[in-house]
């Protein structure tokens, strides 16, 4: 940590501790009053001590600071221009990551490169960090593909749509990279209603039976379409690592600090051979479940107007400005670098083509299968039967 | 080793100790494979010589066993996974349908899962419930998987070797009431492609078409039906997907009659759509039509009862007199 920083930081740590507490007083209950949850900043953008976290952060600079502002702000534009063009038509469907930036920003970017994730489908943020261009991203939600860009172009896993089943391809692959006595890890991402899946359960045991380099980063952005962390579990989520046999944690989900911090501290152990670890990332999905979801049919607003005093963008904000680490241009800059993402991905939607009609039977097979063979020259000389047709 | 006769489990058995020997990246897992070497023993003395680190006991959770193995085979492993008995598959059967079948399709080609899937399936020995059900169809069903069944030890050990070296995940079903049946095993020879049908005995008036523990059941019906002046061929279909239509095209062409004979129900069983696509294939040659052996539409019965309901000889030759009929 820089001298600056840490001159900014404590006269503020009881200050900033004691507002929180009596600022939220719209919130139906006091989830940041948690004894477990990790923050490192505040709602408010005041920076608070963690005898057990700030080590893995103490030497985060000012440009870094601003870097993840900067993936935040760009993750979230990105987000909302998909929002913007499936509601264009232009994609059948968006799952919204709105109000998870700062849980997929602070874990994405503690990831090393030779680390590897398994992301649900909703991990746009990681996917930033990991270096996947966004567009690639539209593609199966466009209807062109089922996916589509090479994992291993930058570790980062194909989406899973079926809920949960990542975790033990994630746990497999650890198991993979501890055999190779590689000293890399694997990173897990799941949310609050996968926690429910067997699973994740299995990919817990798993994990720990075979100490596995994996972390399992669950996002409880408190509901699973319409069912609330009530219907999914009767125990903290992070608390069930106990009974597998490894360390978990609760983090403020919406502080970047904090999730990079406690993010970075689960990889290293990872590394060093010292098994999985659950991070909960305690925080809040602001929109729908994709847009096919209306949440007003089973949750109120005052839950989402709680949430967004707590927002994870607007936190960091105030905390590079309190801490003079970002001026106005650099501000200025990102609005008009976040308006040239925006366009570019509208114009990149735009352009995708249609796929060929014979991709169908694309890639069915790695070593080829008659019956696909034999379907699709059936398919091509039905195609083929209408050129006089359109000949004439 | 060049040529040897042995049982079906052990060729299965020399099959995966080759695999290890020569590919560093196979790796064997499942419960009970370790230590135990299998319920079966088809993975005896493996784990004692490559060690726990390639022949791995896995907790007791068959999703968790294919889905970590589709995780090994992302990072570059081969893993030969062993489902303990056909009826305890279906914990993984999301895995394997949703995740193992269309990764490769969905990355566009970009990831290969070269996963085989051992599941001993078939009755027959009188097991308790759940140890005696052949699931086949419902994973022939699924595009993104092969399905292949030796019939005895010389292609269990070939076809093991083969589905190890195949890019894609590979379902293969072992006949468990054949383990102990010995056979010449040529380790020097590759009998021919993985999924090619063999015509195991010659005919001329009706062709039986069997895989898996059924094929050694139409040779003896064959026999029986010789004793009454009937020339059958028996086919041995091998691999279920891809199914080699041409050879039995080719088949049926010859005899013109056709009875498929399998221990899963027939209702929507893969003799259904043999039934179907030979149909179209060899309308103007066919004398009868395509008739079916195969299990009833009701749970697997107890052990008592199996021999009632799992194919017979006397079953067979009934089917195949109604087809002679016609």
């Amino acid at each position: 940590m820089t001298v600056e920083s840490t001159a900014a930081r404590k006269p503020r740590r009881s200050a900033g501790t004691k507002s929180t507490a009596g600022k939220r007083t719209t919130a139906r209950k006091p989830e940041n009053s948690e004894p477990e949850l990790v923050q490192l900043l505040t709602p408010e953008g005041k920076r608070v001590k963690n005898a057990e976290y700030d080590a893995y952060v103490d030497g985060i600079t000012p440009d870094e600071l601003r870097g993840l502002y900067r993936d935040m702000v760009l993750t979230r534009r990105f987000d909302a221009e998909a929002t913007s063009l499936q509601r264009q038509g232009e994609l059948g469907l968006w799952a919204s990551l709105l109000g998870q930036e700062a849980a997929q920003i602070g874990s994405g970017r503690a990831t090393r490169e030779d680390d590897y994730v398994f992301p649900t489908y909703r991990e746009h943020g990681v996917a930033w960090c990991r270096g996947v261009d966004p567009t690639n991203l539209l593609g199966m939600f466009r209807g062109v593909n089922n996916g589509g860009w090479d994992p291993n172009g930058n570790n980062f896993h194909l989406y899973t749509i079926v809920i949960g089943s990542q975790a033990l391809h994630a746990t497999g692959y650890a198991m993979g990279v501890a055999k190779d006595g590689a000293d890399s890890a694997v990173i897990a991402y799941f949310g609050d209603g996968a926690s429910s899946q067997g699973d994740v359960s299995e990919a817990f045991n798993f994990a720990a039976v075979y100490n596995a380099p994996v972390v399992f980063f669950c996002q409880n952005n408190q509901w699973a379409i319409s069912e609330s962390n009530e219907k999914q579990t009767r125990v903290p989520l992070y608390q069930r690592a106990q009974g597998f046999g490894f360390p978990g944690v609760r983090v403020d989900g919406n502080d970047v600090l904090a999730s990079l911090a406690v993010t970075r501290w689960a990889l290293e152990r990872a590394r060093r051979g010292e098994g999985p670890a659950l991070i909960e990332a305690w925080t809040y999905r602001m929109g729908a479940h994709t847009t096919s979801d209306d949440p007003s049919r089973y949750r109120g607003d005052e839950e989402r107007v709680a949430w967004e005093a707590k927002d994870p963008i607007l936190r960091l904000r105030r905390y590079l400005e309190a801490s003079n680490h970002a001026d106005e241009g650099f501000f200025a800059e990102l609005e008009a670098e976040s308006e040239a993402l925006g366009k570019r991905v509208r114009e990149a939607v735009r352009a995708m083509p249609d796929p060929d009609h014979f991709a169908i039977f694309e890639n069915v097979y790695a070593d080829g299968h008659a019956l696909v063979d034999e379907e699709r020259a059936q398919f091509a000389a039905y195609q083929a039967s209408f050129a006089d047709a359109e000949g004439v | 080793m060049a040529a040897e006769k042995m049982a079906l489990a052990k060729a299965i058995n020399e099959s995966l100790r080759r695999a290890l020997e020569t590919d560093p990246k196979v790796v064997v897992m499942g419960e009970d494979v370790g230590k135990l070497g299998g319920v079966f023993r088809v993975t005896d003395g493996l784990q004692k010589d490559f060690g726990e680190e390639r022949v791995i006991d896995t907790p007791l959770a068959e999703s968790g066993i294919v889905g970590t193995a589709i995780g090994l085979a992302l990072r570059g492993y081969r893993p030969v996974v062993e489902i303990q008995f056909d009826g305890f598959v279906f914990p993984a059967y999301d895995q394997i349908v949703t995740q193992l079948a269309k990764m490769h399709a969905r990355s566009l080609g970009k990831v290969k899962l070269p996963v085989v899937v051992r599941i001993p399936y078939g009755g027959g020995i009188g097991a308790v419930e759940h140890h005696s059900e052949s699931p086949e169809s419902l994973f022939a069903h699924v595009a993104g998987l092969k399905i292949v069944t030796p019939s005895n030890a010389s292609d269990a050990y070939w076809m093991m070797q083969q589905a190890i070296q195949s890019d894609d995940p590979v379902i293969f079903f072992e006949p468990k009431r054949r383990y102990w049946d010995k056979g010449e095993v040529n380790t020097e020879a590759i009998p021919g492609p993985l999924h090619k049908a063999r015509v195991v005995r010659e005919g001329t008036d009706l062709t039986l078409a069997a895989y898996g523990p059924m094929v050694k059941l139409c040779q003896e019906a064959a026999d029986a039906a010789a004793e009454e002046g009937k020339n059958l061929e028996v086919l041995d279909l091998r691999s279920v997907s891809p199914l080699d239509f041409d050879s039995l095209q080719a088949s049926v062409e010859k005899t013109r009659r056709l009875v498929v004979v399998h221990e899963a129900p027939v209702f929507f069983g893969s003799g259904a759509e043999i039934a179907a696509r030979i149909t179209e294939r060899c309308f103007y040659h066919l004398e009868a039509p395509v008739l079916r052996v195969g299990g009833y539409h009701a749970p697997y019965p107890p052990a008592r009862l199996e021999e009632e309901y799992l194919p017979s000889l006397d079953r067979v030759l009934d089917a195949v007199d109604r087809a002679l009929a016609y």
